[in-house]
């Protein structure tokens, strides 16, 4: 009889989830946008509660992957999709920029304050191996002003594959040709020199713990944690700290969107752009079906009203022209 | 098979069953991983076992510095561990009052439900620095003269994520050998006092040397524990896929390397590249038990 009650019990506090006819729409794919993504879908439900979100943040290797089996209804990547992949999709996949990542070089050196200057040369000698110690000639003659210790370079990389690491070798590479010819980019390579730490936290603290640490986190990172960033030579030739203002520069200089947007901003031409900026990527399978207009239209309102919510979390948002020709291909 | 009755055979199908539902599983995790890295192989042949270049961009794949820093690690962790928990466990049940017994043995269990990922930050922000500032000075002006104490520690290291492991696997080996030393029959223990031993003499004689294969038991297990671990190593060990005999420098593990890289993977090869290795620990570990289990069953065998 007890067990009865509880069984009409649950079934009346269930009917009502049932009752309205929600459309549940899966995502997986990169964790870096997780943040402005999870607030978006809170955001947007308010606006159109019809629509669920569930959105898995399993590394943007695994959206692709999970988006070619067609386990999901849309992916998430930082990096554009390679030729192969694209191929591999039954389906044209759309790319569509949804945000600007940036990542940023901290450090940790007793006696050099905040926004030491380096230009993308020394940045890779540094990562290479070759410039070893911090007082190094080659950093003095971007620094005459700055009193340099006497400390040796330590290198502080990812361990895990990640798309921040993408990001950060695209633009080693852009701006050495050494570095590109001998480790290239990828979100996971052989690093000459140096140690991995584990995430955007293990990078961090390893860099915090240890004078004389150079390494790399994604921006909304380095300005929570309030860490010694490096100020970045740009191709004007101004020094650029990482801000959210530098990083949407980065994208507003682009001529030629295209059609699609696949395309890399690293090393961009314009005043005050910071130089290491990225696209990150919502990846749309180009099909008729009733789901993917509703991922449309929700892609529509991120790409307007969904952008107020970016700087706020530490993500550039897209400038207005690069919004206008995404929109106009939805 | 003959039965007296029918809920006998009932019973002795369904645990049939059941067993070989535990070993078809095993053969087909083998086959599959085999499956995934038949690309791997075709590519690396046996370069990947003899080489310890990693470099997925240019699909060169050679795990040769994950089996060394994963055999490394496992076997320093075990030769730390092992000192203590044989003592721990002579300790709980030789010395301690009946009373206190089961709150210590209870405590050093304890360590074993600790999640490995807080290890790891344990690890990380507090056994890291230790080691930097006052371990690898020590070691350095003692034992400098040794090759595997030189060069520069970044706190993070072989030697960090190896004293993770010991503290991991101390339970496990702590809790075996404790409950070897409890079948060691009171009259042997008698005998031993009886004879004019001292305690300590009691202890070596009628209870460390009879138990000897337990305690090697005991080993073995700390070990395929030690041997899997992947969360804790991969926050502390550094993960630079390189063979360094230093026990300062960074290192990585086979497991290590599976969860750093596997969800980023986004090439066929590279994804085919870490089954492999996962193939690759699986039969290390199989080696590893098959061989220590030998010389337990040797030693074992000889003193009867």
């Amino acid at each position: 009889m007890k067990n009865l009650k509880v069984l009409v019990l649950t079934i009346a506090f269930l009917t009502p989830i049932f009752s309205f006819a929600s459309v549940q729409i899966n995502g997986a794919g990169a964790s870096f946008p997780y943040p402005i993504y999870s607030k978006w879908f809170a955001e947007y439900n308010k606006v159109n509660p019809k629509i669920k979100f569930n959105y898995q943040a399993i590394g943007s290797g695994g959206g692709i992957r999970q988006l070619i089996k067609q386990t999901v209804d849309f992916g998430a990547s930082d990096a554009p999709m390679k030729e192969r992949d694209m191929k591999k999709a039954a389906w044209p996949v759309m790319h569509v920029p949804t945000v600007l990542g940036a990542v940023a070089v901290t450090y940790n050196v007793k006696g050099i304050p905040n926004n030491l200057k380096l230009d993308g040369e020394v940045l890779a000698e540094m990562f290479m191996g070759k410039v070893t110690k911090w007082n190094d000639a080659k950093i003095k003659a971007l620094n005459p002003n700055t009193n340099l210790p006497d400390a040796d370079v330590l290198v502080v990389r990812r361990a895990d594959g990640s798309g921040t690491t993408a990001i950060f070798t695209d633009y080693l590479s852009n701006v050495s040709s050494t570095w590109k010819s001998k480790y290239g980019m990828g979100k996971s390579l052989r690093w000459p020199t140096g140690i991995g730490a584990k995430g955007n936290d293990g990078v961090t603290n390893m860099v915090k713990q240890t004078n004389g640490a150079i390494g790399y986190v994604e921006l909304a990172y380095a300005v929570k944690n309030n860490l010694s960033v490096v100020a970045l030579k740009n191709k004007a030739g101004s020094f650029q700290a990482p801000t959210v203002e530098g990083v949407s520069k980065a994208a507003a200089g682009m001529k030629n969107l295209g059609t699609d947007f696949r395309v890399s901003i690293v090393n961009a031409e314009g005043k005050g752009v910071y130089p290491i900026s990225a696209f990150t990527y919502i990846l749309l399978p180009q099909v008729e079906n009733p789901k993917l207009s509703e991922v449309k239209t929700f892609l529509k309102w991120a790409l307007s009203e969904g952008q107020n919510y970016a700087a706020k979390l530490h993500y550039a948002p897209l400038p207005k022209k690069v919004t206008d020709t995404v929109l106009k291909k939805l | 098979m003959k039965f007296i009755n029918k809920q006998d055979q009932i019973n002795f199908r369904l645990m049939q069953g059941l067993a070989i539902g535990v070993v078809v599983m095993m053969i087909i995790m083998i086959l599959l991983l085999v499956k995934q890295s038949l690309p791997v192989i075709e590519l690396s042949g046996l370069s990947f076992l003899t080489t310890d270049w990693w470099n997925p961009i240019e699909e060169e794949f050679g795990a040769l510095s994950f089996v060394y820093g994963t055999l490394v690690t496992s076997f320093l962790a075990l030769l730390l561990a092992s000192p203590f928990s044989i003592a721990v466990a002579v300790f709980i049940t030789e010395i301690l009052p009946d009373k206190v017994k089961p709150i210590i043995s209870m405590l050093v269990e304890m360590i074993a439900a600790v999640p490995s990922i807080v290890f790891g930050l344990w690890g990380l922000f507090f056994l890291a620095p230790f080691v930097q500032t006052t371990l690898t000075p020590f070691l350095k002006s003692t034992l400098g003269f040794l090759p595997i104490f030189q060069g520069p520690s970044f706190g993070i290291g072989i030697l960090t994520a190896s004293m993770i492991l010991a503290i991991m696997i101390i339970p496990t080996i702590t809790s075996i050998c404790r409950e070897v030393f409890k079948t060691v029959p009171n009259l042997q223990k008698e005998a031993a006092l009886g004879l004019g031993a001292t305690r300590f003499e009691m202890i070596k004689l009628a209870i460390l040397k009879p138990s000897f294969s337990g305690i090697m038991g005991a080993m073995v297990l700390g070990l395929g524990r030690a041997l899997g671990e992947t969360m804790a190593v991969a926050m502390v060990i550094g993960n630079q896929p390189s063979i360094n005999f230093s026990l300062f420098a960074p290192g990585s593990t086979m497991a290590s390397v599976i969860a750093n890289e596997y969800a980023e993977a986004d090439n066929d090869i590279h994804l085919s590249a870490l089954c492999l290795v996962g193939l690759l620990l699986f039969v290390v570990t199989l080696i590893v038990n098959v061989s220590a289990r030998t010389i337990v069953w040797r030693f074992g065998s000889n003193e009867r």
